[in-house]
């Protein structure tokens, strides 16, 4: 009980630490794939510490919304990090919460940034929490038609158990449903974290934002936090898509042996998504905003063949 | 594929930052330790046309871009003046800009650095003396670095920054002899 | 224990009443209120009293005319007891300090007497044993409903709102009477015991549960029988709309659930299907509807369209999994439906008061007038919030415990081996999906236009924070959102105690610990949202506490950014229209919206524009489709029936008389 507590924690710690990184390693490779020299992965690393050191301004007009909404965002986005297999399963947090719990606590994480969007009574803001919330409502029959996809051929919404029972049965893993659930979740991942083609990651005009907007007036340490726990959402989404879709090296058991063989082959799927992620950026324009409805649309009706066409082949 | 094979082909075209003529920096002011060394290798930058004939926005465009690529040394443009730690101003400031550039100044947390760039920036060039400018730069809020040319090349401009950064040894050095 | 409670609720709401006929002003307010308290506070013992020691309560009264009264409270009634009795009590505190404005303007009496009315109405309705009971209790909480309605009688479309509630409702009265007929077959006592029992061919089952489904969807708001519910519940006064959409709609499931589950005793599977249907449908249009809407309390009576709609959801899939053998999930659905009957009830019922509130301090609902309170009315804000996050399922307070419970009951669907429902259960989930993640769109608005950025009118600007009373009806009902919210673990057991009691489905219980763990075979889930809110806090905290001791701790007050602007009015924020524009787009299709430019230039250049004027509406083109031929072949009737009825003296007493005669021939006949 003790060291499966702990491993939680370990793996909350880590998810929490990697992912600043994993945002970099995915701009460093967009960077070689620009022919740029770009900056090393570990960039988001130094501009959260200059985060954190820098002063805060506020808006007279911000309510003490403004200033809880980060700690929301980011204690919520750690929950989600703490719950997710990340090197084992399964451990005693799975009974904490399933994947629906994990999809709505990113969604408090979204309602309150976009409250805090609007908080400050500036248009850019209030736009962005528009946009932002506009398309978490219309991923989210995605989310949850991917989640059935994936709870009726494992018999469970609980993570640990959907990741146990693809290692238990491998065939499953390379089943239609399972293939169009990954790829619906993997459209779903790219609106919810902001890249492309739904919002540019990188943008500078206002115009264009999504989730940037709605952040254009926090600063100093708790523009930190709002961008750290972006960051671990992001990871979170690869956390799933690599584990309970191909959840081979998961320690099934708390020996330094599995969890070393867990960090390598976690390490191995992070990469592999990142370099994904990264090469499609380069490939795709951002969508116009009033797109991204129809790629959202596709993406469910993948979810939706999933769900279907495991019933047809059972 | 097309797309990747001639990424392939190309390889990395960034080039190296090479020394250039030292006059085109000017130190205008001391920026203070503790904000060198916070900010030494993340930068921030806000970009503020004060006016300019926008030659040197085109310039600095070019820092972005696979040849200059400022994000090699930490260094990337921001949406807001909040997450900015570096205002880079352009042009002579006119009647319009006045109020916004102090705005922006004033939303930028500390510790902030301001670049002024090109020559517009230090003393107006061929815009002196008109009816709709203010002045220089540094004549509405404290400037750091000038970085002079009409306009400067990207090269002087970065180096400008890092100068501000005090990143560069041998700015270091040139900066600790004045 | 169980009749003194009953009688002490009844004696509450009845002194209630009398002292709102007696007493003027303050006085008159305190008392109504606390005639009220009493009562709602008796109800609600009395609720979970009977559900605790599983005690049923009979009481009759045979010697009143025809078939008599009969009240019977057992497990089922115990729980829609508590939903009353929980909703009442905040509500009665709330308008003791919400109905002073009313004080002078409109008829005080028969608010604080229509109100105890209706709370009376709805204890006894829950109680009823026969049908005679039932349906003259129906009936007084209709009409005590519409007089509560009309309360602000001179305002615009309120008489309008009221008359159409009226016309509806009798709709659905007329369905009701029809089923309870055919229902008793021939027993004319109507008493429902007589009514379980009794054998019904198939075809009469369905045609009662037809019945039925049109008798309680019209009082449940269903679509496409809702069009009077956004209407009548914002008209109402705040604490009214709170009763009104917290727990008179209720009602509705109610009487469902008992004719079709306790009287019927379940039914094929299609009758399932039909409610998930009309479930699915009403959560989805009616958040969106919602989204439209910038009236707040508009908007939160379209959101309880879309609440009762996933509720549904979890009936339906209940009478489903009855029908398809399949007892346990059954279970959880009708569970997950009564527990989001609960919770609509808390949340909802605090929304309607955090509008009131808003109401009372500004004058207005028009959201585009509002914005700024959380400054000028912090408390009411915060317990706003609350609502808001616990209606947009937010964990860990009790609209997503709910929430969970039906998306997995909807998952269970799994288990049936049928391609209409693989089909249909994953479509049902997206759908709920949808109105969920739409929900929060709908509340980032509500709450975000509401409260926060600048206030854009003088009378939002000059609020106040309302008296106590008001306060702390919203903070009891906070106080439920989160206990509700964090422990499943105890309500869901207590809910399948009110379902076992009826005994039409064997309930397995479920061993439920501090999570809420069930297991299905097949399907399971876990969660544990006191663990959840546990760890939110201590991780905010820890958050908070690091960034303290390792972070800069500098903090600036300045201008809001706006590319260095000079300055900054209300007119520069995002409007509630402009917030929902995406997603009116993305549904245009549904929507049909109307735009109308007009702009108005210089007589010099047309490079000057003097005036823009610019109007949108949302045609609600699905309900003129609906009720346009409806409402004609009525006024055709009505035609009709004028020749019939022409006003003359001696037409009426020839109809009297060929109708004595027609009845004198039919008994001598029939002997
Ligand atoms: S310095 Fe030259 S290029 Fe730059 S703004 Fe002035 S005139 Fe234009």
């Amino acid at each position: 009980m003790t060291a499966d507590l702990m491993m939680a924690a370990a793996q909350g710690l880590l998810a929490l630490f990697l992912a600043p990184g994993v945002v970099g390693l995915v701009r460093w490779l967009k960077a070689r794939l620009q022919n740029r020299r770009g900056a090393p992965p570990w960039q988001p690393y130094r501009e959260l510490r200059k985060l954190f050191q820098k002063e805060v301004v506020v808006s007279r007009h911000a309510s003490w919304l403004f200033h809880l909404a980060p700690f929301v965002v980011f204690a919520s986005t750690l929950a989600v990090a703490v719950i997710v297999p990340v090197l084992a399963v399964p451990l005693l947090v799975d009974r904490i919460g399933d994947l629906l719990v994990v999809v709505y606590l990113l969604l408090l994480g979204t309602f309150f940034l976009a409250l805090a969007g609007l908080d400050p009574g500036s248009a850019f803001g209030g736009m962005g929490a528009s946009r932002e919330v506009t398309v978490a409502a219309l991923a989210e029959p995605t989310l949850a038609v991917a989640i059935f996809a994936l709870a009726r051929s494992a018999g469970s919404t609980n993570l640990g158990e959907i990741a146990a029972r693809t290692t238990a049965d491998p065939l499953s893993a390379v089943s239609p449903g399972h293939l169009l659930a990954f790829a619906a979740l993997f459209i779903v991942m790219l609106a919810e974290t902001g890249r492309l083609p739904v919002d540019n990651p990188a943008t500078h005009l206002e115009l264009t934002m999504i989730h940037e907007a709605m952040v254009l007036e926090y600063s100093g340490r708790y523009l930190a936090l709002i961008e750290w726990a972006a960051a671990l959402k992001f990871l979170v989404f690869f956390i799933l898509l690599g584990n309970l879709f191909v959840p081979w090296g998961l320690a099934r058991a708390l020996t330094l042996e599995a969890v070393m063989t867990a960090v390598g082959v976690f390490a191995v799927k992070v990469v592999v998504l990142a370099v994904a992620v990264a090469v499609l950026e380069t490939r795709v324009a951002k969508l116009r905003l009033f797109r991204v409805p129809e790629l959202l649309s596709a993406s469910f009706v993948l979810a939706l063949l999933a769900v279907t066409s495991s019933f047809l082949l059972r | 594929m097309l797309l990747f094979l001639k990424i392939l082909k190309a390889g990395i075209v960034t080039e190296p930052l090479a020394p250039g003529e030292p006059d085109v920096i000017e130190v205008a002011r001391e920026v203070e330790t503790k904000a060198r060394r916070l900010l030494g290798r993340a930068v921030a930058i806000r970009e503020v046309d004060a006016g300019s004939c926008n030659g040197c926005e085109i310039e600095i465009t070019g820092l972005t871009g696979p040849v200059y690529d400022s994000e090699r040394f930490g260094i990337h443009f921001v949406a807001s003046p909040r997450h900015a730690d570096l205002l880079l101003v352009t042009g002579p400031v006119t009647r319009n800009m006045e109020i916004p550039l102090l705005k922006t100044y004033e939303a930028t947390p500390d510790p902030k650095i301001v670049v002024a760039v090109g020559d517009c920036a230090r003393t107006c060039g061929v815009f002196r003396g008109s009816y709709a400018v203010v002045g220089s730069v540094d004549a509405v809020i404290p400037v750091d670095v000038f970085v002079s040319g009409c306009p400067p090349e990207p090269t002087d401009i970065l180096r400008g920054i890092l100068t501000a950064l005090d990143r560069l040894p041998k700015r270091k050095r040139r900066r600790d002899g004045t | 224990m169980a009749p003194e409670l009953l009688l002490l609720s009844v004696a509450g709401y009845t002194a209630g009443a009398l002292a709102a006929l007696a007493f003027r002003g303050m006085v008159g307010r305190a008392l109504v209120a606390a005639g009220a308290l009493g009562g709602s506070l008796a109800t609600l013992a009395l609720g979970a009293w009977c559900l605790a020691t599983g005690a049923t309560l009979v009481f009759a009264a045979p010697w009143l005319p025809l078939t008599g009264f009969a009240l019977r409270a057992d497990s089922l009634s115990a729980f829609f007891l508590i939903v009353v009795g929980l909703a009442a009590a905040a509500a009665s505190l709330y308008g003791f300090g919400y109905s002073a404005h009313y004080d002078g303007r409109y008829s005080l009496r028969l608010l604080g007497a229509m109100f105890n009315v209706l709370l009376l109405s709805l204890t006894v309705q829950v109680l009823a044993d026969n049908a005679l009971t039932f349906l003259v209790t129906w009936e007084v909480m209709s009409l005590s409903a519409y007089f509560l309605v009309l309360t602000e009688h001179d305002q615009a479309g309120t008489v309008r709102a009221a008359n159409w509630y009226l016309g509806v409702t009798h709709a659905g009265f007329a369905a009701l009477i029809a089923a309870f007929l055919v229902l008793a077959a021939g027993d004319m006592t109507g008493s429902f015991a007589a009514m379980r029992s009794v054998g019904l061919t198939p075809g009469t089952r369905n045609l009662v549960f037809l019945l039925a489904l049109v008798g309680f969807g019209t009082k449940a708001g269903v679509i496409p029988l809702h069009v009077w519910l956004p209407m009548a519940h914002p008209v109402a006064p705040s604490h009214v709309s709170a009763v009104l959409s917290g727990v008179v709609i209720k009602m509705g499931v109610y009487g469902l659930m008992r004719v079709t589950l306790d009287l019927l005793g379940g039914g094929p599977a299609w009758w399932g299907g039909i409610v998930l249907g009309l479930g699915a449908v009403s959560a989805l249009l009616g958040v969106l509807y919602a989204l439209m809407e910038h009236d707040l309390k508009r908007l939160l009576a379209y959101h309880s369209v879309e609440n009762m709609g996933i509720i549904l959801l979890g009936v339906g899939a209940g009478l489903m999994f009855q029908s398809y053998g399949l007892p346990a999930l059954a279970t959880l659905g009708f569970i997950a439906g009564l527990y989001h009957t609960l919770n609509h009830a808390c949340f909802k019922g605090l929304l309607f008061l955090g509008a009131g509130s808003v109401q009372y301090a500004t004058k207005t609902r028009n959201m585009e007038d509002l914005g700024g309170l959380i400054k000028r009315m912090p408390r009411t804000a915060a317990c706003f919030l609350v609502g808001a996050a616990a209606i947009s399922a937010l964990p860990p307070l009790n609209g997503f415990a709910s929430e969970w419970l039906v998306f997995q009951t909807l998952m269970g669907g799994a288990l049936v081996p049928r391609p209409e429902v693989a089909i249909g259960m994953p479509i049902a989930v997206a759908m709920l999906a949808l109105s969920s993640g739409l929900a929060v769109a709908c509340f980032v608005k509500a709450f975000g236009i509401t409260f926060l950025a600048l206030p854009r009118s003088t009378d939002a600007a000059r609020a106040r924070e309302v008296p106590a009373s008001m306060q702390v009806g919203m903070l009891l009902l906070v106080g439920m959102c989160v206990a509700l919210g964090v422990t499943p673990f105890l309500v869901v057991p207590a809910l399948s105690r009110a379902l076992a009691g009826l005994g039409r489905i064997p309930v397995t219980p479920i061993g439920f610990s501090l999570h809420l763990p069930f297991s299905v075979a097949g399907v399971t889930g876990e969660m544990s949202p006191l663990l959840l809110a546990v760890g939110l806090a201590l991780l905010g905290v820890l958050t908070a506490i690091v960034l303290r001791l390792l972070a800069d701790r500098r903090l600036r007050v300045g201008d809001t950014w706006g590319c260095g602007r000079i300055g900054q009015t209300p007119r520069m924020e995002y409007t509630a229209t402009a917030f929902a524009e995406p997603l009116r787009r993305v549904f245009a299709e549904l929507y049909r919206p109307t735009e109308d430019l007009s702009i108005d230039f210089h007589p010099k250049s047309k490079y000057f524009v003097r005036s823009i004027a610019y109007r949108s509406e949302v045609q609600p083109w699905f309900e003129r489709l609906l009720y346009t031929p409806v409402l004609s072949a009525l006024r055709g009737a009505a035609a009709r029936v004028r020749q019939v009825q022409a006003g003359s003296l001696h037409l009426y007493l020839a109809y009297l008389t060929i109708a004595l005669l027609v009845l004198l021939v039919v008994a001598r006949w029939s002997r």
